[in-house]
């Protein structure tokens, strides 16, 4: 069910402008980089330049009924991002800009105020830099050690020494889904234990939210962090889950204007959850769009983009076997259903680089490099590797040209 | 740009000219395209005259990285050391004979950036239509 005649994928594909239009080659575009940032289906377009002609006002502030119109949805939009990963609270979120922006504010602001020497943070090996030189920096201001959990070779976390490992750590900060890689954590399995551990727990949320469904309370995870880019919103919004007894304890992080209720010229007292910790004037426009966005991919439904990137995956995964004796190597979980829609791959001498170039002729876009996991990439003996990553819009046809490309690559480097 | 990877550039990326380290380096650099993660090290040994008498290059990366630094050693040898601080893109991009797209510009300009660093003693800006 996932070919483009598919009647719900076809209207899935027509609904993102971008993919209609051809590369300056005349080829088809066929995007496979959403793990870098997805693309925009029209809804979140519009809602964007909806709100710009309609109902641009600062919020929070004006007695208008601009103002108030702009602060119902901008609310309206965060009450959609906390139904959507099933938060407790409306007030559990907070908008940041990004995933990285949302960890920087649990290191600067929980971090900063809880850990202390001799205190251990405990991190895994397959970290994207935004979830780990937050963590170094605090471990050197604050004289805690930062520790980490093993991956196999096929980037699978290793829990045997998971007790010992987490023996007085504090925090928890660790990837859903490895940007790299693919690979599920096993979150289910770590979170109870952490927290048996005296440990809060947060968790990268930057490619999981997007593909599958994503429960808070049933994760039962203290802080989630996501970016609005990477789910079919606007760049530049993203957002901080937190319990609320956590975000309430927390010293604010950014401070300024709206974070405030009183100030004197000696002193301020802080506005409530979750406003506490949006300093300034907040990216309106770009928090109603990713609710938009949010409300699209509801109505997709979340089990309907896993199961695809699923079968898209393990379809892939097959295909991709031809290539094996021209020296391809795939990187991950070997199952399909042990990771999400992230093949991380390299064919025969041709540097990665190499091949994004060859396969951009093509009109495949992939990325290639370290991906943000420079030590990951060490510590497995990849200088760089390819990166296809599939998202709701992407179909059979896709990785049918992405496979006719590598071809064209192992033919251009003469690949026996 | 698939029209770059003609025979002579896989053939200098697979069999890099001028690849190892010196014995004796008079002046070193080494950096690296923090976009691909490719790094270069160009070590030189100069003659009594200043002149470039031997080159060796080390590091890993694209063919582009790689075999446009391979073709810029072989063409320094002899070359005097502030000829090589003062070498262009130009000549660089003469050297490998092909186009190379914007993307990728970094990419074939590392080895003259650290080439060019080692000839100054200090870090080289990446050459101006490359940055």
């Amino acid at each position: 069910m996932i070919a483009a005649a598919d009647p719900k994928q076809a209207r899935i594909v027509a609904d993102f402008p971008i993919l209609a239009k051809p590369t300056s080659r005349g080829r088809r575009l066929v995007y496979l980089d959403s793990a870098a940032s997805s693309q925009k289906p029209r809804a979140v377009i519009d809602a964007l330049v909806h709100y710009y002609e309609n109902d641009n006002a600062n919020i929070h502030r004006g007695v208008y009924e601009l103002a108030a119109r702009a602060t119902d949805q901008f609310e309206a939009a965060r009450a959609k991002v906390a139904r959507f990963v099933n938060a407790a609270h409306t007030e559990e979120i907070v908008w940041t800009r990004n995933t990285t922006e949302a960890i920087n504010l649990v290191s600067f602001s929980w971090g900063l105020a809880n850990l202390g020497p001799g205190d251990a943070i405990l991190t895994t090996q397959l970290e994207h830099h935004s979830n780990l030189v937050p963590w170094q920096l605090l471990a050197a201001k604050t004289g805690a050690v930062l520790r980490f959990i093993p991956a196999d070779a096929n980037g699978v976390l290793v829990l045997d020494g998971l007790d010992d490992l987490l023996d007085g750590v504090k925090l928890v900060a660790m990837t859903h889904v490895s940007n790299t890689i693919g690979s599920i954590a096993p979150l289910a399995t770590i979170v109870p234990r952490a927290h048996a551990a005296g440990a809060v727990v947060l968790v990268d949320a930057a490619q999981s939210v997007p593909h599958m469904p994503v429960d808070v309370q049933a994760l039962d995870v203290d802080f989630l962090a996501a970016s609005g880019h990477k789910m079919c919103g606007p760049t530049g919004i993203g957002f901080l889950y937190g319990k609320r007894a956590l975000l309430d304890a927390m010293p604010p992080f950014l401070t300024g204007g709206d974070m405030i209720k009183r100030v004197s010229y000696e002193h301020t007292t802080f506005n409530e959850l979750p406003w506490k910790f949006e300093a300034g004037t907040s990216n309106i426009a770009d928090a109603i769009a990713l609710g938009t966005a949010v409300d699209y991919l509801s109505a997709v439904g979340m089990d309907w983009i896993r199961a695809h990137e699923l079968a898209l995956t393990s379809y892939a995964l097959e295909r991709l076997r031809t290539l094996e004796a021209r020296g391809l190597a795939v990187y991950g979980p070997p199952r399909a259903e042990d990771r999400a829609g992230v093949i991380s791959l390299n064919l025969g001498d041709i540097h990665a680089h190499d091949l994004a170039s060859i396969l951009d002729v093509e009109g495949v876009c992939v990325r290639a490099g370290h991906h943000c996991t420079m030590p990951l990439m060490e510590k497995m003996g990849w200088p760089a590797t390819a990166r296809a990553s599939f998202y709701l819009y992407n179909t059979e046809e896709d990785v049918d040209a992405l496979i006719l490309a590598l071809e064209k690559a192992a033919d251009v480097f003469r690949l026996a | 740009m698939d029209d770059f990877y003609k025979e002579y550039i896989l053939d200098h990326y697979r069999n890099p000219r001028n690849f190892g380290h010196l014995e004796r380096a008079d002046v070193a650099a080494e950096d690296l395209n923090p976009l691909c993660g490719d790094t270069i090290r160009i070590e030189l040994a100069l003659d009594d005259q200043g002149r470039v008498e031997d080159v060796k290059f080390s590091g890993k990366g694209c063919a582009i990285s790689q075999a446009s630094c391979s073709m810029l050693t072989e063409s320094v040898k002899g070359m005097k050391l502030e000829d090589v601080a003062r070498l262009s893109q130009e000549a660089v991009l003469e050297n490998v004979g092909i186009g190379i797209s914007p993307t990728r510009m970094k990419c074939a300009m590392l080895g003259l950036k650290v080439l060019k660093s080692a000839a100054l003693g200090e870090i080289a800006s990446w050459p101006d239509a490359a940055s």
